[in-house]
């Protein structure tokens, strides 16, 4: 400690950990489409992509190129600035969640402690609500520069109904910050070792869920890209790589939220832990990794079984049941810890 | 406190060159054969008819505005629900009443028809 070298070896350590980091996530949401196709797919008596290589496995490369070598269509009198700004806010938005959030305990590595997350805030649940509210400017300002009305209507809709769903989805965490008293990632896992939130919370997690399948825009709450009526929603007038980071953006969306119900709800990464010191380290990983996948995949299956609500259901269900729902479970909540407490 | 911020700081810039090299490198490597009727906005086919930034629903801007409302309500639970345990009876108190005359005004707004989507 105190040696010049100190502040390179933590500056080096932060680089690798936010290269590790984004490659996996990269990796995963590009996986998480192959994976939706494929899923759904057999779902629907498919056989989804299968040419590309093995099971379609190589289906995400062939698509990454192929989006980089079309045509970067820039239609007449949008609004340039915006136009090109939407998907940029969207895609970085997106990814910076991911900076917060914990994914196991830590590992030592020539006497330097490294921590299983790029870094922790003590306000890391609120840093993470912020950025991700911060993505529905990206739809919004999609919708609106497109200089199309399909655009329009799509981004004007998926903007109230993000903003409608993101107070239940607020609402449902504050149940979870009254037990835990942090908002702490970290600390909210370390207080779920033994007993997960899901059981002190089942209500609460019912409405996260909910409100989040909304938040990124998910069948039965796709409203957005309702391909019968909008075409393809706020990125109907985007091509190449602009729709891919919409695209990229949406996906990792879904990894933000399931990452957060397992943290929130699940207990994180714990899981049964046993074996040599690098197992030990890289267990909890896995766990997590695990119920991710889980979250993930319940995704899909949801895709795959609902029929989409109609415009006005979506809204009367978010305002009018799942919003003083979601207030009753914090009343209940506090009263529940203020009892226990005294 | 300050420094927990530094990795955000180099995360997001990575995260910022990765879209720019992204969008730049498809913009770069992409043809480009603009023709009239293919930088045309879409309409499903038929020539775009009028200006497409038009008037639309006044409930989104009702939306809009119930939003902020009530997520300033929820700005405030999550301060108050880290402290909460050494509140006890008395911040569950405070807080019912907080909540209490926010959910009389949720109950007008939905008797006045502003949740109602399809009037």
């Amino acid at each position: 400690m105190g040696t010049s070298s100190e502040p390179l070896i933590l500056t080096a350590i932060i680089l690798a950990k936010v290269a590790v980091v984004l490659l996996v996530f990269l990796t995963s949401v590009a996986y998480a489409v192959w994976l939706e196709r494929k899923v759904v797919a057999h779902i629907q008596s498919r056989w989804g992509p299968y040419l590309v290589g093995p099971h379609g496995l190589l289906q995400p490369v062939a698509d990454g190129l192929k989006f980089l070598f079309k045509e970067d269509i820039e239609p007449r009198e949008v609004d340039r600035l915006i136009y090109y700004l939407a998907p940029f806010v969207a895609f970085t938005m997106a990814f910076a969640s991911i900076a917060v959030i914990p994914f196991g305990e830590s590992i030592t590595i020539l006497g330097h402690k490294i921590n299983f997350e790029i870094t922790s805030l003590n306000v890391g649940l609120l840093f993470i609500l912020a950025v991700t509210s911060l993505g529905v400017y990206g739809i919004a300002l999609a919708g609106w520069s497109s200089n199309s009305k399909f655009p329009l209507f799509g981004g004007l809709r998926s903007s109230a109904q993000m903003i409608s769903y993101e107070l239940s989805l607020g609402l449902a965490l504050v149940g979870v910050v009254l037990i835990s008293g942090s908002l702490n990632l970290r600390e909210i896992v370390d207080q779920q070792q033994g007993l997960w939130n899901i059981v002190r919370q089942p209500l609460g997690f019912l409405l996260y869920i909910s409100a989040a399948i909304a938040e990124t825009n998910r069948t039965p709450f796709d409203l957005p890209e309702a391909e019968s009526e909008l075409v393809g929603g706020f990125h109907t007038e985007y091509s190449s790589y602009k729709f891919a980071m919409f695209f990229i953006a949406e996906y990792a969306n879904i990894f933000t939220v399931s990452c957060l119900a397992t943290l929130m709800f699940f207990g994180g990464w714990h899981g049964p832990v046993f074996g040599p010191h690098l197992l030990r380290a890289f267990l909890p990983v896995l766990w997590f990794g695990l119920k991710v996948f889980c979250f993930v995949f319940a995704y899909i299956w949801i895709r795959g079984t609902l029929p989409r609500f109609r415009y006005d259901q979506l809204m009367s269900f978010g305002w009018k049941f799942l919003l003083p729902l979601a207030l009753a479970n914090v009343l209940i909540t506090s009263f529940v810890v203020a009892w226990r407490a005294s | 406190m300050i420094q927990d911020y530094l990795p955000i700081l180099i995360h997001m810039v990575i995260v910022v060159v990765l879209a720019l090299a992204l969008m730049g490198l498809s913009s770069w490597v992409g043809v480009r054969r603009p023709t009239r009727e293919k930088n045309a906005p879409y309409e499903c086919g038929i020539p775009p008819v009028g200006n497409a930034r038009e008037k639309f629903s006044i409930s989104f801007y009702l939306v809009g505005m119930l939003f902020i409302l009530f997520d300033v309500e929820v700005a405030f639970l999550f301060p108050w629900a880290v402290v909460y345990k050494s509140l006890k009876w008395f911040g569950f108190i405070e807080m019912f009443i907080f909540v209490g005359v926010l959910f009389a005004g949720y109950i007008y707004i939905w008797k006045k028809g502003a949740l109602d989507w399809s009037r």
